[in-house]
């Protein structure tokens, strides 16, 4: 590879599975469908023209829902899948870890596993005994580790695995969900690991469902949508988009479903649009900020507006009545507006757009579901239109 | 080829071997013991029906041993390939979640097979001294005819464990396959008792050459013993049974090889 700093090269990367209507592995439906002609499967395109780079010290997030194809993506930079087009090119070693425990069997004792999980991971015994100590440490069951691993309960099972899966080197580590299992101090012990990565400028590759592990760890990030690379950039951009996509489906309120609609009066107004300048996805401590372009076909006294609202109901709606508002024929004028949002509960927001003529504030234009936002806050205890500052007294 | 020999593939296939080792004889009272237990009462059970019971092998000397050798051969390419056949299957876990080099399943399974039959070959040196049988030098000839068995079977295994991903008939038709080899390989019988023109045909197959040297060199040093090489006059048919050898390891690798990369998705 040319370039040193790049860890990962992935270049038009295609997969299709062959999905076997009937499963034809005996000889006889084969030879039956070989006479026949006829093909029993069906093409499933699990991932199509993928095309990125992880740099070397980079946390790369990999998000998608359930089905994209970024599991797939995982296993074919594992080397576990083979890809059916493009290439895809590792600079230096790299250990996945896909699932926790990967090999281990009920009938060895955990020390027995221990060695034979940790041979899966490129480790010898020399280095294994070396370990060991270590290892059963941090995973808490010293008393148990001469038991059969059936004898154990999956919480141990799953400290155990853990604490040989961190032992793994390699100059790439992949990581799959491995923390949508646990307790809470389980989980708590699984982001300390990550920190530690982040910190000493480990490159991984790290595929997840938690929007707030991939804005907390990952310093860059790529959203899959059917097997397609639907957004990359920073771990806030992805995780926003990931985010309102999840809540434009969950509330069967798609965006995309309700059509953007507008409508001007020609005679004066010639255009009117928003451009979104914060990002999609908004903290309470974040900024909405936007800027309204219009154009005029004919001089008179403007007057902006806009309308947020959620579910259809307008939650938030101001003008610009104070201002006197550029009214030059034929030249695009801009109008940006700031608001903070610690007022908002999480959810996805659409804004609404209109331009009035002060006499008599006639409605002379609008736009309307021209633009969204999410509040991607996770404060599980507020809902509803508008925020309170609560408090329980027992 | 030194990616083959890394540290961590030699580390791998011997906690492989291991893992099968110890889960083979688990649950049992005498444990490890039955490696050795197991061939032994099968073979007295062998040496009462053959020996004394039907009294075949009438000319040949120190037949128990004679008959014993070819056991432990067979048998040794019998568990090798049946158990490589479901190796890449039965280890399904594995494949699909990480990026071990898929021949280290294959490898280990035939280590483990390997392990067994120098146990079996303890048992048969036991025999050997019952018996009193010369171990002349033409027994030094030994590995080097286990190592030709060796390569046959793990050409066999290789090829066997990759189409068994996609065609699960397969373990049914080998098995068939194996009970008629059993039959066509001199084992139970002398080849004298077959008529010679034949004999070419039986010793063609590369088990059966390598078991009729094993016995030539280790139990019977006779000049008379039917071999490949007595049978075809030193002729150059003499090494068809090798050409076979090699053809079935080449073709047992390029197939594995070929299939090993869709083994995650097709298992």
């Amino acid at each position: 590879m040319s370039d040193d700093n790049i860890a990962i090269k992935v270049e038009g990367v295609g997969k299709t599975f062959r999905l076997p209507h009937e499963k034809n592995n005996s000889i006889k439906s084969a030879v039956i469908n070989f006479y026949k002609r006829k093909r029993t499967f069906e093409k499933q395109v699990a991932l199509q023209d993928i095309s990125f780079e992880v740099k070397k010290g980079e946390f790369f997030g990999i998000v998608g829902r359930n089905g994209s194809g970024k599991s797939t993506l995982l296993k074919l930079l594992a080397g576990i899948y083979h890809p059916g087009k493009g290439t895809i090119n590792i600079n230096g070693t790299l250990t996945p870890f896909i699932e926790l425990g990967v090999g281990f069997s009920p009938e060895l004792t955990g020390r027995e596993n221990v060695f034979l999980n940790g041979a899966l991971l490129g480790f010898n015994r020399s280095e294994m005994e070396a370990m060991y100590d270590d290892i059963v440490a941090f995973a808490e069951i010293e008393r148990f580790m001469d038991q059969k691993l059936k004898n154990y309960s999956s919480g141990m099972q799953v400290r155990l695995a853990f604490s040989i899966a961190i032992r793994a080197k390699g100059d790439i580590l992949l990581l799959d969900e491995v923390l949508a299992v646990g307790d809470a101090a389980f989980q708590q012990k699984c982001y300390n690991y990550f920190e530690e990565l982040k910190k000493r400028k480990q490159t991984v590759v790290f595929v997840s469902h938690d929007m707030g592990a991939v804005r907390r760890f990952c310093t860059q990030a790529l959203l899959i949508e059917d097997g397609e690379i639907k957004k990359s950039g920073t771990p806030d951009d992805v995780a926003g988009q990931y985010t309102l996509d999840n809540i434009a489906t969950t509330e069967k309120q798609t965006f995309a479903e309700k059509e953007k609609n507008q409508k001007l009066d020609t005679k004066l107004v010639k255009s009117l649009s928003i451009k979104m300048r914060s990002p999609v996805s908004l903290g309470l401590q974040d900024q909405l900020v936007f800027d309204i372009k219009y154009k005029l076909n004919k001089p008179f006294d403007v007057v902006l507006g806009y309308t947020i609202s959620k579910q259809g109901v307008s939650v938030a709606e101001m003008n610009s009545k104070k201002l006197k508002l550029d009214n030059k024929v034929n030249t695009e004028h801009v109008l940006t507006h700031k608001t903070g949002v610690e007022a908002f509960n999480a959810g996805a927001y659409v804004i609404d757009i209109a331009i009035f003529d002060r006499k008599g504030m006639e409605i002379v234009g609008y736009s309307l579901n021209c633009a969204q936002f999410v509040i991607g806050e996770n404060d599980k205890t507020k809902g509803g239109i508008i925020r309170v500052e609560g408090e329980w007294d027992q | 080829m030194r990616r083959f020999v890394t540290k961590q593939n030699r580390a791998l296939v011997s906690e492989l071997v291991r893992t099968d080792f110890k889960l083979r004889y688990q649950g049992s009272v005498l444990g490890y013991a039955w490696s050795l237990l197991r061939p032994l009462l099968l073979f007295v059970i062998l040496y009462v029906v053959f020996v004394k019971v039907l009294k075949s092998g009438g000319g040949i000397p120190h037949f128990p041993v004679y008959l014993l050798l070819g056991i432990v051969i067979w048998n040794f390419f019998y568990e090798m390939t049946v158990l490589s056949l479901g190796s890449i299957v039965a280890r399904g876990d594995l494949i699909r979640k990480i990026s071990i080099p898929r021949w280290s399943i294959v490898l280990s399974t035939s280590i483990s097979a390997l392990i067994n039959l120098f146990l079996n070959l303890i048992v048969v040196l036991v025999f050997i001294f019952i018996n009193h049988v010369d171990l002349l030098r033409t027994s030094l000839w030994l590995p080097l005819i286990l190592l030709e068995v060796y390569v046959l079977a793990l050409g066999v295994s290789l090829f066997l464990s990759a189409a068994f991903v996609k065609f699960r008939d397969l373990s049914y038709i080998w098995e068939v396959v194996l009970q008629a080899g059993f039959y066509l390989t001199p084992i139970l019988y002398s080849l004298s008792i077959v008529p010679p023109k034949y004999q070419k045909f039986i010793l063609i197959n590369p088990l059966a050459q390598s078991i009729q040297d094993a016995r030539y060199a280790v139990v019977t040093h006779s000049p008379l013993a039917i071999t490949t090489s007595r049978i075809f006059h030193h002729g150059w048919y003499m090494y068809i049974p090798f050409g076979l050898v090699v053809a079935a390891l080449v073709i047992g690798l390029i197939y594995f090889r070929r299939e090993s990369k869709y083994f995650a998705e097709n298992i």
